[in-house]
């Protein structure tokens, strides 16, 4: 019988032990349930990249095996996002407007906390009306649906329209961009009924959980995010490898002929990114409640490329490479960017990181390209003695073959 | 005995050249054809239409005994309909091994669910090693193709063909760059698979052609010149002149 799909690919039980490893690491050392070396904020930044590094296996599934380079993908995270930010607003709301109201003489009905809920939210966009996309937003089995289909569907028909006219390569990057910056830009309008630019806030309170610190909050969210990963992780391997997965990397390699193999392309490309576009819908899901905060600015372009740009570094094609550039890369980001790096005195200029690091970024992502295609994974892969393979001397021209293959045989 | 593919009357242009001029073309169930034609006869768009890869501004494409129009499907139901195409560069996928290049091809359901589902079972893993052992690759099962030579890609290719199990064969310039005994070895192999199989070798060498011992079909500006056993088309005086030039 066959091996288990982790004994056939041993990266895999590697890759989760380490995880779990990380996971029990940070418990121990964090505020909420341990020694408090790691302040709470960390915890979320922690979890946060987590979150981040599961969007970037989806990226690895679409582009590195795949070969469609969909520079929208952060779309999927942030829509996600507000489904899950939906229901926490709305619950929470609820809870503050009738402990407020609890202390008029006539008891309020349903209705009116309805209302008040409505105008403590929409205030700001200068409306006491529920919009219509809200009606789920009371129940979060219903929010927690919206995560997975809103970034399924709409990968669903975004994909089949693109996919089906056979729009390909740099056009399609192009495509993917439009996406996510038309949805940007819708979002940023007031009566797009997501609060236009104020996003949706407070999404760090969970409703029913008052009484949980912080601490403890960070750290519940962090395990999931863990899990997330390590689910997703699985899961991934599991599509990539097999014999969809041959016919995956088949399509990024030569389309065409897999084609005249009788399989259809469009329908492995759809179904790829769909469900690329699903994983990455729920970590945006457990990724925004740790940041607190979401608004239209997240579905930026910028952010997808950096999602791209992340995968590239860690090594396409290969799972761990992706979450490894993701940790790396958004880690390191937020170390630069965040004022904690020294600047460096030249004398005559001072290097701020703040404002050098995307000059740095930059610049390592054209270094890996143009001399190390696979990025931080080909350490592994050179330790691994795995090589791309030997070219039996096709270059010496077709009239060589025959002998070639004498050769090859003896 | 009826045609397993009817082209008829087919005609493209691509900004006004007229690749294809009023073609119409027939072969049987185990039928074997050449066909020859100087370069830009339009012997490759021919198998474009055939393969759904081009489509032609007129005529008809009927195949099988229910005279489906292939012009309605494309590519990759054409191939799942029972037509296979071997390209004149070996074009294998170099990234993944030679057992892993089989079963892709393996006839089995196209389905991407009921392929993420698939397992490898004993009988196909015999049917990926028996493929291998055909085509003389047996002991590289585990090797990434890549790394095969020309000619061991040529067979993994013609093996991938098989194992699509196709009806009609389709094979572009098949002893382009082979030597003189790997061309007998693809002469044997060509004229065995046509025992079971409809073949149409599309090639310019005559001497191959001859070694095929089938009826030929001469294209010439896009459509049929000449059609017969080859010692018939040779004595054609309008062959003679489209490969001689005119003298």
């Amino acid at each position: 019988m066959r091996k288990p799909l982790v004994l056939r690919h041993p990266s895999i039980l590697v890759f989760l032990a380490v995880l779990a490893v990380f996971t029990v690491g940070v418990t121990i050392l964090s505020t909420g349930y341990g020694t408090g070396v790691i302040s709470t904020s960390m915890v979320k930044t922690l979890g946060k990249t987590l979150c981040l590094a599961l969007a970037a296996v989806a990226m690895d599934l679409v582009w590195g095996y795949a070969g469609i380079l969909s520079l929208g993908q952060m779309a999927f995270f942030a829509l996600g996002g507000y489904m899950i930010g939906m229901w926490l607003m709305v619950a929470r709301t609820e809870t503050i407007v009738t402990g407020s109201l609890a202390n008029l003489p006539i008891p309020p009905t349903a209705a009116e906390i309805n209302q008040a809920v409505a105008t403590q939210i929409f205030g700001v966009v200068g409306s006491d009306q529920f919009p219509a996309i809200w009606f789920l937003s009371g129940s979060l089995i219903g929010q927690l649906a919206l995560v997975v289909l809103v970034p399924g569907l709409l990968a669903l028909v975004f994909g089949w329209l693109a996919f089906r006219s056979r729009v390909n390569g740099v056009y399609l990057s192009i495509l993917t961009q439009a996406m996510t910056l038309a949805l940007a830009l819708y979002l940023f309008q007031n009566d797009s009924g997501l609060r236009g630019n104020n996003g949706l806030s407070g999404l760090q309170n969970i409703p029913g959980l008052d009484a949980v610190p912080q601490e403890s909050l960070s750290i519940w969210f962090f395990w999931a995010s863990a899990v997330a990963l390590g689910l997703g992780y699985l899961l991934v391997s599991w599509v990539a490898s097999g014999k969809f997965g041959s016919v995956t990397r088949a399509i990024r390699d030569d389309e065409a002929r897999v084609r005249f193999l009788g399989y259809s392309v469009e329908s492995y490309k759809l179904v790829v990114f769909t469900l690329a576009a699903v994983i990455t819908g729920i970590a945006g899901a457990l990724y925004y409640p740790q940041a607190g905060i979401i608004n239209p600015a997240e579905l930026a372009p910028i952010a997808s490329i950096y999602l791209a740009v992340w995968v590239a570094i860690g090594g396409r094609g290969r799972l761990y490479g992706a979450v490894i550039g993701a940790i790396v890369v958004s880690m390191l980001s937020s170390w630069f960017t965040g004022g904690r790096a020294p600047d460096v005195n030249l004398g005559f200029y001072t290097i701020k990181w703040v404002d050098w690091w995307q000059v740095l970024l930059g610049l390592s992502f054209v270094l890996v390209t143009l001399f190390a295609p696979k990025g931080i994974s080909g350490i592994f892969d050179a330790l691994a003695h795995l090589r791309p393979p030997r070219r039996g001397g096709t270059p010496l021209g077709p009239d060589m073959g025959a002998l070639q293959e004498r050769e090859a045989v003896e | 005995m009826s045609a397993l593919l009817e082209v008829s009357g087919i005609s493209v242009s691509f900004d006004g050249f007229r690749a294809i001029n009023n073609l119409s073309f027939a072969i049987a169930e185990c039928e074997l054809r050449a066909i020859i034609g100087p370069n830009g006869a339009g012997k490759t768009t021919f198998m474009d239409i055939v393969t759904g890869k081009t489509r032609p501004n007129e005529g008809q494409v009927l195949w099988g005994e229910n005279s489906v129009s292939l012009l309605k499907l494309n590519e990759a139901q054409i191939a799942r309909a029972g037509v296979g195409r071997k390209f004149q560069r070996p074009t294998v996928f170099e990234d993944q091994t030679v057992a892993e290049n089989l079963t892709m091809a393996l006839k089995a359901a196209r389905g991407p669910f009921r392929v993420l589902w698939w397992k490898p079972g004993l009988e196909t893993e015999a049917r990926v090693t028996a493929l291998a052992m055909e085509v003389g690759l047996d002991a590289h099962l585990a090797r990434k193709s890549g790394e095969l030579s020309h000619g061991q890609k040529q067979w993994l290719e013609i093996g991938m063909l098989l194992a699509q199990e196709p009806r009609l064969l389709l094979v572009d310039e098949p002893a382009a760059g082979m030597t003189l005994a790997e061309r007998e070895q693809t002469t044997t192999l060509l004229r065995r698979l046509a025992q079971r199989h409809a073949v149409v070798v599309v090639e310019h060498d005559m001497d191959f052609v001859r070694r095929l011992d089938c009826k030929v079909t001469v294209l010439h500006e896009g459509s049929v010149l000449a059609e017969g056993s080859l010692d018939h088309v040779t004595a054609n005086p309008q062959v003679i002149e489209v490969y001689l030039g005119r003298g």
